[in-house]
């Protein structure tokens, strides 16, 4: 009983820190179907509106702001899951050699630092490098992509290693003995195994790259502008109402897309089970 | 198949704070003989080459080069700081080594007060971070693994929405015309609105917000790992539920305090954003200070100083938590 | 049971001018300061099934994994078919392993595992498909081919890993703990199965188990280990009978031990007087060591006979105690006599006739225990 007292103690604190959490996300869903320039008066007479949107998506600034964002964040994720593959491939399955320590060191630093500092670091890179071989000409989306492949690859190496990690290496040891050699065992044994982890990872830089101001803020030129650098300015400025709109289209599409792969989850789930049973009922 | 000795730290080769790293990191890595390692195929060099290379150049050698413009002199030309040395003759290298920059940081005020208030900002938002977060994670950690599925993605899913969205959020909240100030006075509990915009109850609700995500997660999974009988049993034996909390759940879940305390406070030192939306101009962190100092006064050296003081700063916490982190994947096997 | 004819054609190991297929020479295995194999020479023949038996964390699944390339030796060679193997990497070598955990790959289907080593070889289609259906066949398993491993039961999954491992004929099978993860009964019907496997296809098995038991059962020959070293090597029989060690005495069944010296030592016999027994022990074989030595003279449960009337010679191999305990087993019954210097001894008898409760030997009866000459081993360590 008195267990249970505490039990519901914490079950308060969570549905608290939920409403803590989603309360200002609903508020900029609500704010955004108002027709006021004003964000937080409520224009009861003429809401709900669409007008924001409209005037979203008439906004030629956001819109290309949004397609750079969305395509530096595609080149991010893949380069990132790539090398961040790599690294933890080799973090957990190399064993030890030379140097592998300020590897695995080089990987989870990036998850702390703070942003500034990456910024500043990466773009003095680039204006040393300049000086010295003449390349980035200019700073532009290449340049953007590289910065941000850097510090997400240790999200996607961190979750590669956990799910390496997670399973035996005795499967690849078995593929080795039936006679696979190395790079084979990694695309039909590794590889297969490691998918969810690559697509989180995926998505996990995606998101990362598609989110991140101040690094791109030092690292960006004048003709690369993304959207968070445009929406930072923006909001500097004062509150404006299409960027609600902006927010509430987001969570959208990440609310539909959670909960499509929720469902997805659970129906492999389910299958899982009933090939299961039917296994066991085989077996009597 | 050739036979290897263990790598030795190479203290020699590098020397000084790296092999201390190294010698951190191999510690936490426990050497085991792994699957690829044992075959000397011939792609096994270049897969490790391939994220090396790019961390050291993209990760490690800008921070050298930071250090590096940390110690020049700033000057009015592309790129404006003086180099380092200059051969002044065929023979002779002229280094100048300028300590100015890191003097000039200690001796003026400004400095000092935002390293101290960042430093005060982020260790008060980790706190308020850990005592929100710590009920939400038990109470997750204790509910059937269903719910607890959803509790988790419900705790996620903020995250994968835009930062930068969830911080302007609060403005929207915080005004002085904002949705609580108006519901406050709708209820009656006050007459004039409270000023919460850029105060520093403001940047802690920003701070706490958009990091708590990574304070649940790491208490989450290190309490769900625990036996929860410990707690029946103890409770059988006639402890109050207060006492076998403190002596018997909160002692096992500090691995996961640390960690989560480590990802917020860190990063949370060198916030930028949430400060600038949220905060006052009077007292700024030291995150705004480093890009006013690059972007506002093109000072590239004295930017680059403060980082790398920063850097100094945070070089305890960091290598905590990479211990932390190196511990946790060891334990995960 | 696996007992066969004894002549040099099934005894290799006997015979000095055989072959041997696979020859470990000198092999130690460190692990930083750990010696977790330590010099250990073998040699193993043809057709065998070897089994290396030994407590847990000797050094077991290390010496496999050495002959599989998964670990490389420290020093030492191992010769496989005369060649050695330090330069070949395991998907080179003529061995396949049926791992203890299985490693099924749990992304493919049966027919998926089983034909991987030889898609590898790059064998035409239609052959391939016949020799997974072939092995299938043998395990009994066909009708599951297309089965995914988490579909399948534990006995199941067991089987699949073997004919996986089979599927390429290989010539060396090392089989580590295969048979770790069954019941008793399904693990005894396995052992009868992997015996008629093995002698169909003709491979050499190299099985890992610390179940003495299953040793006993599958092997032609044991090697026991202790601590990384090979202690002994021989047939079931010869390691039960004459143990070379305490250690193997003890460790294989169970064994009554007499520390004792030396006080007769002819080539053809043995006295020993132990004050642990109280009396001599006579052994009709002679062994070597010097005079006076301490010795130990191992007598199995087995061996000993019960009676509550004093044998006829009661000056030596005779011993007079108190039952303290009787376990009554089914086949046979386990007696604990206390003798008079206070050791406790244990002995087993056949359960052969019903007898009577009056003919029962009881509780607390004073008995007499005796064996015969042959049947102490002595031991010098
Ligand atoms: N990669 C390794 N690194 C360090 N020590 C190891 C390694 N592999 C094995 N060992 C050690 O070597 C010893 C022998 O291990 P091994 O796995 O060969 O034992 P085993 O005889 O198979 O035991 P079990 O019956 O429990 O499987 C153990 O003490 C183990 O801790
Ligand atoms: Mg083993």
């Amino acid at each position: 009983m008195r267990l249970k007292g505490r039990h519901w103690f914490s079950k308060t604190g969570l549905w608290l820190g939920l409403a803590f959490l989603y309360v200002p996300i609903i508020s900029m869903i609500v704010f955004s179907f108002n027709n006021s320039r004003l964000v937080t008066v409520w224009d009861a007479a003429n809401s709900p509106t669409l007008k924001w949107y409209g005037e979203l998506f008439a906004n030629d600034q956001i819109m290309g702001a949004a397609w750079l964002s969305i395509r530096i964040a595609a080149m991010t994720a893949t380069g990132a899951v790539i090398l961040g593959t790599l690294a933890g491939l080799v973090l957990v399955r190399f064993g030890p050699f030379r140097g592998r320590a300020l590897l695995s060191g080089m990987t989870t630093a990036p998850l702390v630092m703070p942003e500034v500092i990456t910024g500043l670091s990466l773009l003095l890179l680039f204006v040393a490098l300049q000086q010295l071989i003449g390349w980035p000409q200019s700073r532009d989306v290449t340049t953007i992509t590289i910065a941000h492949i850097t510090f997400s690859m240790a999200y996607v190496t961190i979750v590669v290693q956990s799910r390496l990690a997670g399973f035996d290496n005795s499967l690849e040891e078995a593929a080795l003995d039936l006679g696979a050699k190395p790079g084979k065992v990694f695309f039909r044994i590794t590889l297969p195994l490691i998918v969810p982890a690559i697509l989180s990872g995926w998505l996990l830089a995606f998101t990362l790259s598609w989110d991140d101001v101040v690094v791109s803020q030092f690292v960006a030129g004048p003709g690369s502008t993304t959207l968070p650098m445009v929406i930072f300015s923006k909001v500097r400025l004062g509150v404006s109402p299409d960027v609600n709109a902006l927010a509430t289209i987001m969570v959208l599409i990440v609310a539909t897309g959670v909960v499509v792969s929720a469902i997805w989850m659970r129906r492999q789930e389910r299958r899982r089970a009933r090939e299961m049973q039917m296994a066991v009922a085989a077996n009597k | 198949m050739a036979r290897r000795p263990l790598p030795q730290p190479p203290v020699r080769l590098v020397g000084g704070r790296l092999g201390l790293w190294w010698q951190l990191f191999f510690r936490f890595g426990p050497p085991r003989w792994t699957l690829y390692m044992r075959h000397n195929w011939a792609g096994k060099r270049l897969v490790i080459a391939v994220p090396y290379v790019w961390l050291l150049l993209f990760f490690l050698i800008p921070f050298i080069i930071v250090f590096k413009i940390s110690f020049s002199e700033v000057r009015l030309a592309m790129p404006p700081y003086a180099p380092l040395w200059e051969w002044v003759s065929e023979r002779a290298v002229d280094v100048r080594l300028n300590f100015g920059n890191y003097l000039f940081l200690l001796t003026d005020d400004l400095y000092v007060s935002a390293y101290l208030y960042s430093l005060k900002v982020a260790a008060i938002s980790t706190l308020f971070c850990l005592l929100i977060a710590y009920p939400m994670a038990y109470g997750i950690a204790r509910s059937s693994p269903a719910t607890r599925n959803l509790y988790l993605m419900l705790i996620i899913l903020p995250f994968w929405t835009s930062f930068l969205l969830r911080v302007y959020a609060w403005i929207g909240l915080l005004q002085n015309n904002g949705v609580i100030n108006k519901v406050l006075m709708a209820i009656g509990i006050i007459d004039e609105p409270i000023t919460m915009m850029q105060t520093d109850f403001a940047v802690f609700i920003g701070i706490v917000y958009s990091y708590l995500p990574f304070m649940i997660l790491p208490l989450y999974s290190n309490l769900e790992k625990h036996d929860f009988t410990l707690l029946e049993a103890a409770a059988d034996l006639g402890a109050s539920p207060i006492k076998s909390f403190l002596r018997i759940t909160l002692p096992l879940s500090v691995p996961g305090i640390v960690a989560g305390s480590l990802l917020v406070f860190i990063p949370a030192v060198g916030e930028y954003v949430i400060p600038s939306l949220l905060g006052s101009t009077d007292q700024l962190m030291i995150g705004r200070v480093l890009s006013d100092e690059f972007f506002a006064n093109r000072d590239w050296p004295v930017a680059s100083a403060v980082a790398i003081a920063m850097l100094l700063l945070l070089m305890v916490p960091i290598m905590i938590f990479q211990r932390y982190q190196a511990r946790e994947l060891a334990g995960a096997k | 049971m696996a007992e066969r004819r004894n002549d040099n054609k099934n005894e290799p190991w006997r015979d000095p001018s055989a072959q041997a297929y696979v020859e470990i020479q000198n092999v130690t295995k460190r692990f930083g300061d750990f010696v977790a194999v330590n010099n250990v020479s073998l040699k193993i023949y043809q057709h065998e099934i070897f089994c290396l038996l030994g407590g847990s964390g000797c050094g077991k699944t290390t010496l496999l994994r050495m002959l599989a390339g998964f670990e490389a030796p420290t020093s030492g060679r191992i010769l496989i078919d005369g060649k050695d193997m330090a330069e070949t990497p395991p998907y080179e070598r003529p061995t396949n392993m049926m791992f203890q955990s299985y490693a099924l790959f749990p992304h493919m289907s049966v027919a998926k595992n089983v034909s991987f080593g030889l898609e590898q070889e790059k064998l035409p289609k239609a052959e391939i498909a016949q020799r997974v259906d072939e092995i299938l066949d043998i395990v009994k398993m066909r009708e599951y081919a297309q089965r995914k491993p988490h579909q399948l039961s534990g006995g199941q999954r067991q089987r699949v890993a073997l004919a996986r491992a089979l599927a390429k004929r290989p010539k060396l099978l090392l089989l580590d703990e295969p048979l770790g993860a069954l019941d008793k009964k399904l693990r005894e019907q396995t052992q009868f199965e992997l015996i008629n496997i093995q002698e169909r296809l003709g491979v050499t098995f190299v099985v890992v188990t610390h179940d003495q038991e299953e040793a006993m059962t599958l092997a032609s020959r044991i090697g026991v280990m202790n601590r990384g070293e090979i202690v002994q090597v021989g047939t079931p029989s010869e390691i039960y009978e004459f143990p070379s060690t305490r250690f193997v005495a003890d460790f294989i069944g169970s064994v009554n031990m007499f520390e004792g010296r030396l006080i007769e030592d002819l080539p053809d016999r043995v006295r020993i007087s132990s004050p642990e027994l109280g009396g001599v022990v006579y052994v009709d074989h002679g062994i070597s060591a010097a005079p006076g030595a301490n010795v130990w003279a191992a007598i199995r449960p087995e061996k000993i006979t019960l009676s509550r009337a004093a044998p006829a010679d009661a000056s030596e191999n005779c011993a007079r105690g108190i039952v303290k305990e009787i376990a009554y087993m089914g086949d046979l019954s386990i007696y604990l006599v206390k003798i008079e210097s206070g050791k406790m001894v244990r002995i087993t008898m056949p359960n052969v006739e019903r007898l009577a409760e009056h003919e029962r030997i009881l509780w607390d009866e004073q008995v007499y225990l005796s064996w015969h000459s042959s049947s102490p081993v002595v031991l010098t360590q």
